[in-house]
């Protein structure tokens, strides 16, 4: 597997197969990569050193000298959940969403109608969080309260379901949120698709395969990792999004399982934009970056997984 | 790998391949009754919402999809076989489903453009605002501030990150600096936007004192948040490139920077030009580590080595947070500061797309 | 440096090439150096432009840029303030970043701003700071920018609406659930009012507003408010509105919804009276103007540091207790003398009769008074030009 992407012997490749030619151009492009690679590292390094600097006074105080009065924990508990279930939401109505476009774009519309479909999704990457924040609050909170509603009086055993409707609530969020990762998700399924080696599309067609079994048998194996790395670009733009969820989500709850409602945890990302200004203690300042160093973790963790299970198939990408 | 996978399918499919196959040609659902199961179920939809008394669009197009795929399916199975039923039913899945996309993907756009166009005219695009009071002025210092501070992150990140990703796939193997690189680019891609400002602003401290905003400061925060995106979108697109063709290159005695620049970046080129431009429209909609970093201003100033400039993100967020009277002026002004954003990354997708269209080898599709 | 990499690299490089060779300057900064004729496109440039800030005015003409940074509740003020200064001194940019109370205070102290703002006066230790950061001169603090804060609500049918402090910290405790309660009932005799549930609005982010709203239930309801004065809203269980603008849009949305929020920015929502001594109090500016006289200045502190404990419980006739004041901070003595002639001359400008006008036409503010204004520029003359 490793072997195939290793440069071969410099004596056997050259031309001049004489004496062992040293190639100025492959030690500069080496030299490049690796100089990136480690400017990047360094970059985090520098970071992750501020991160803890800021956060320190936070890890090392006393519980009351923490924002909220009650430890670190109390403070952070509520939003990283409140996090992950925004997020969550966000990724289960994006992830379907984002194969069907992108297979709809590669695999079923015309040529041309597929390139600028294709573009009107790039450009919904274009709009600003802000945006989305103020479209959320005044187009998608009143479209699904009827909805919500609804639910309410006739769902209301399920443990998420809970009222008052809301136009702010958990699954509005949840709903912007997953429009907004819809681009960039789609956008790495479609260009993952479209590198499906045309072999075996048309050997799976040649045995008679119908265009789903195509489909299944050729392109998504094929591009499982590509579908995977979208989806946690998807859920990392979730993860930290910031004004949208700081501008549509009515935060006056801890933890609780109903999402339909104005009563919902806050997220780490938007606690931080909502409090950062106004915080007035070295304390309060520093758990709020706390909090931040959470987030990263949080990302970490999920990263990791995806790593894990994209590597569990690592035969089906082309490099490796 | 090719012949693996067809090898895969159950037992089941592939007999009632062969009985389709070589048996009795199955039948064909015609044009027309397609069209009657679509109108069919719209108009059954329809009938339902209003015997419910809610009809509005978005209710009746899911249920008129859903109507649809359920027909189509029993239909399908009945004429055609199961196995072209269930195709029928997937191709009508994906397509509702990016309707569905569509829908409030269109309406984002809409809302922007028709109540951008209010204020999008002459006097905004060649007008700061400074000395404006209430109505009137414009965010030609914004736009420069976007363009410059943009554009040099740009210039910045895509390079490291294009590099990174090349020593990530060619060069690092399974070394531990490459392991370790993949590793925290991840972890950089949960930073929140508001700690890479703070972060900028905390290391320009050490070498120009407090105080100090301009715009490279911004660039470097955003470059914080851009590189990521560039690393992991470039490696996705870089392992994509068959093997086949580094192997034949080499082959052929072209050395491996060669390979790798003449290659395999213009076989993935399309790819890394989607992922650049997506990277860009993230961060230049960031707001928060623009304000800490580059401050905000009324005034003109191109020099991003020298004091505060404007952004349209940051033009927009505070005419919208802190507006003044008229509130009407400064909304308006934020709407005209989105669609301008909107434009400009606009500009860049179709710039990345052009090259990507000269550039690539030609594929097929 | 390879095609690709580099083709893709310089699409934007040249996008930004053509922007900076198509244009050199923003059509209304060309006239700069003519300082008359910079007003333009102002429209509500308050009439007497000519001779702002006259007395104080120094007689060589200022240039050069100053900048601060602070609450974000003043920022519109400031932006009223920063463009009709600039128009009457074409030479001088003044620049303000609304990153909220904390940075600009921290901004101010580290010597990063030469002038900040701040939604609550300096604590005690931060006053301390202050001291190296003026070059042993005086801290000024100046409420420069006093706004009252509405209680609006959305009730149909309702138009007038009274409240005792104690109904109005019930509602938002949510002790009081339903507007046809008959506290509520109490002090509206003649109203119909409708048996839904009140939906309180509150704001999602840490901000001056909630801060000084809190202030206000703790000291006029201390007995059903025991949350003190806080930044964050402490019930759980409201709608969380983001900013003013959050607070606002979200009561015209919800039907029973109560709010509270900048009284500039509600628009047509319409707002509750207040309960001040035996009569009701609207949040009308001269109403909260009153209110900074009214109330005692904070003992032990500088000669030119008006920092107020604004006086929440007053019985006072036609006094709007619910008020925000904005505290602009700057020193006697700076380092650099142009520095200190700009912020002599922008400060002197905001506390004048037309730099609050301006700030009344274009933010909402309440104007202070001619008393406060006599005072603010003993502290402004205080500054050191030399």
């Amino acid at each position: 597997m490793s072997t195939t992407a290793q440069p071969p012997a410099p004596t056997a490749a050259s031309p001049t197969a004489d004496k062992p030619v040293v190639r100025p151009g492959d030690k500069i492009f080496a030299g490049l990569s690796t100089a990136s690679g480690v400017m990047i590292l360094v970059t985090l390094v520098g970071v992750a050193a501020f991160l803890l600097w800021q956060a320190w006074p936070a890890l090392v105080a006393d519980p009351s000298e923490v924002r909220g009065g009650n430890g670190l924990l109390w403070y952070i508990g509520p939003l990283v959940y409140g996090t992950l279930v925004a997020a969550l939401i966000a990724l289960i109505i994006a992830f379907p969403l984002s194969i069907g476009i992108a297979l709809f774009i590669s695999h079923y519309a015309p040529r041309k109608l597929a390139a600028a479909l294709g573009y009107v999704i790039d450009l919904l990457a274009a709009v600003p969080s802000v945006v989305f924040g103020l479209w959320g609050v005044s187009v998608i909170g009143p479209m699904l309260m009827g909805i919500q509603a609804w639910s309410i009086d006739n769902l209301q055993f399920l443990p998420f379901i809970g009222g008052p409707a809301s136009p702010k609530s958990m699954l509005v969020t949840g709903a912007v949120l997953a429009i907004m990762i819809l681009p960039i998700m789609t956008a790495v399924n479609r260009e993952v698709f479209l590198q499906t080696p045309r072999l075996h599309e048309e050997a799976s067609l040649a045995l008679g395969a119908t265009r789903w079994e195509m489909i299944r048998q050729a392109v998504l194996p094929f591009g499982r990792s590509g579908i995977i790395s979208g989806a946690m670009l998807g859920l990392g733009r979730a993860l930290g999004e910031t004004m949208a969820v700081a501008i549509i989500l009515s935060i006056s709850a801890r933890y609780t399982p109903v999402v339909t409602s104005p009563a919902n945890p806050g997220t780490i990302a938007a606690d931080i934009a909502l409090q950062f200004p106004e915080a007035s203690h070295g304390a309060h300042l520093a758990t709020l970056v706390a909090s931040g160093l959470v987030l990263f973790f949080v990302t970490l963790i999920v990263n990791m997984a995806a790593r894990y299970i994209v590597s569990r198939r690592a035969a089906f990408s082309g490099a490796n | 790998m090719t012949t693996s996978t067809p090898a895969r399918t159950e037992p089941t499919s592939s007999r009632n391949a062969q009985v389709e196959t070589s048996g009795i040609k199955p039948g064909r659902i015609s044009q027309a009754l397609h069209a009657g199961i679509l109108i069919g179920s719209v108009l059954l939809a329809l009938g339902l919402l209003y015997v419910f008394g809610t009809v509005s669009l978005f209710p009746l197009l899911m249920l008129g999809a859903a109507i649809y795929l359920v027909v189509i399916y029993v239909v399908g199975r009945a004429i055609e076989g199961r196995r072209h039923g269930l195709d029928r039913f997937v191709t009508g899945l994906v397509t509702t489903f990016f309707l569905m996309a569509l829908i409030p993907l269109l309406s984002v756009i809409w809302t922007v453009v028709s109540k951008g166009l209010a204020r999008f005219d002459a006097e905004f695009f060649t007008w700061s605002m400074r000395g404006v009071l209430g109505e009137g002025g414009g965010a030609y210092h914004a736009i420069m501030g976007t363009l410059i501070i943009t554009g040099i992150t740009t210039l910045l990140s895509v390079p490291i990150g294009i590099f990174a990703a090349i020593y990530l796939v060619e060069y690092g193997q399974k070394g531990r600096l490459a392991k370790a690189l993949t590793f925290f680019v991840d972890v950089m891609t949960g930073i929140p936007s508001i700690v890479a400002g703070l972060f900028a602003v905390a290391l320009f401290t050490l070498f120009l004192g407090p105080g100090a905003r301009m715009g490279i400061i911004g660039s470097v925060a955003l470059m914080v948040l851009m590189i990521p995106v560039v690393v992991r979108s470039t490696e996705e697109m870089l392992r994509l490139v068959p093997n086949e063709l580094r192997e034949a290159s080499y082959a052929l005695g072209v050395p491996k920077w060669l390979t790798i620049s003449k290659v395999v970046l213009p076989t993935a080129a399309a790819g890394i030009g989607t992922g650049v431009t997506l990277a860009i429209a993230r961060v230049i909609g960031e707001t928060a580590p623009l304000l800490v970093t580059v401050g905000t201003t009324t005034n003109l100033n191109v020099n991003p080595f020298d004091g505060r400039m404007q952004t349209l993100p940051v033009f927009a967020y505070y005419s919208y947070a802190t507006p003044g009277i008229p509130r009407e002026a400064f909304t308006e002004r934020m709407w005209a500061a989105v669609l301008t954003l909107m434009l400009i990354v606009m500009t860049l997708n179709i710039i990345a797309r052009l090259i990507s269209k000269f550039f690539a080898p030609k594929t097929g599709r | 440096m390879n095609r690709s990499t580099f083709r893709i690299a310089a699409a934007p490089a040249a996008l930004l090439l053509t922007f900076s060779l198509a244009a050199c300057g923003a059509a209304n900064e060309e006239t700069d150096s003519n300082s008359d004729t910079t007003a333009a496109g102002g429209e509500s440039t308050a009439g007497s432009g000519d001779d702002t800030a006259g007395a104080e005015a120094p007689a060589e003409e200022l240039s050069g840029s100053i900048a601060g940074a602070g609450a974000s509740s003043q920022g519109a003020a400031m932006e009223a303030w920063k463009a009709s200064f600039e128009s009457t001194h074409g030479d001088v940019t003044v620049s303000y970043d609304p990153v909220g109370s904390s940075g600009g205070r921290e901004q101010f102290l580290s010597g990063a701003t030469v002038f900040g703002g701040s939604d609550a006066y300096l604590s005690d230790e931060e006053v301390a700071l202050a001291a190296d950061r003026c070059e042993g001169g005086e801290l000024i603090e100046l409420p420069a920018y006093v706004s009252p804060i509405a209680i609006a609500y959305n009730v149909e049918g309702v138009d007038q609406l009274n409240l005792s402090p104690e109904t109005l910290a019930k509602i938002f405790t949510q002790e009081i659930k339903t507007w046809d309660d008959p506290a509520i009932a109490a002090d509206n005799p003649d109203a119909t009012l409708p048996s839904d549930a009140i939906a309180p609005v509150n704001r999602s982010d840490g901000s001056g507003t909630t801060k000084n709203f809190t202030d206000y239930l703790s000291a006029a309801a201390p007995d059903v408010w025991t949350h003190g004065a806080v930044d964050d809203w402490p019930v759980p269980g409201g709608t969380g509105g983001q900013g003013t603008s959050g607070v606002v849009d979200a009561i015209g949305r919800t039907a029973g919804a109560i709010g509270y929020a900048d009284a500039s920015q509600i628009g047509e929502l319409k707002t509750v009276s207040v309960k001040v001594g035996e009569e009701f109090v609207g949040p009308d500016p001269e109403a909260a103007a009153k209110i900074i006289d009214a109330s005692p200045r904070v003992e032990g502190r500088g000669e030119y540091d008006f920092a107020v404990d604004i006086d929440r419980e007053t019985q006072e006739a036609g006094v709007y207790p619910v008020v925000l004041a904005a505290y602009t901070m700057a020193c006697t003595k700076y380092e650099d003398a142009n520095d200190a002639a700009l912020v002599k001359a922008f400060l002197s400008y905001m506390v004048s009769e037309e730099g609050q006008t301006v700030a009344q036409q274009n933010a909402g503010s309440a104007p202070i008074s001619q008393t406060f204004r006599d005072n603010a520029m003993k502290a402004i003359d205080a500054i050191e030009t030399e």
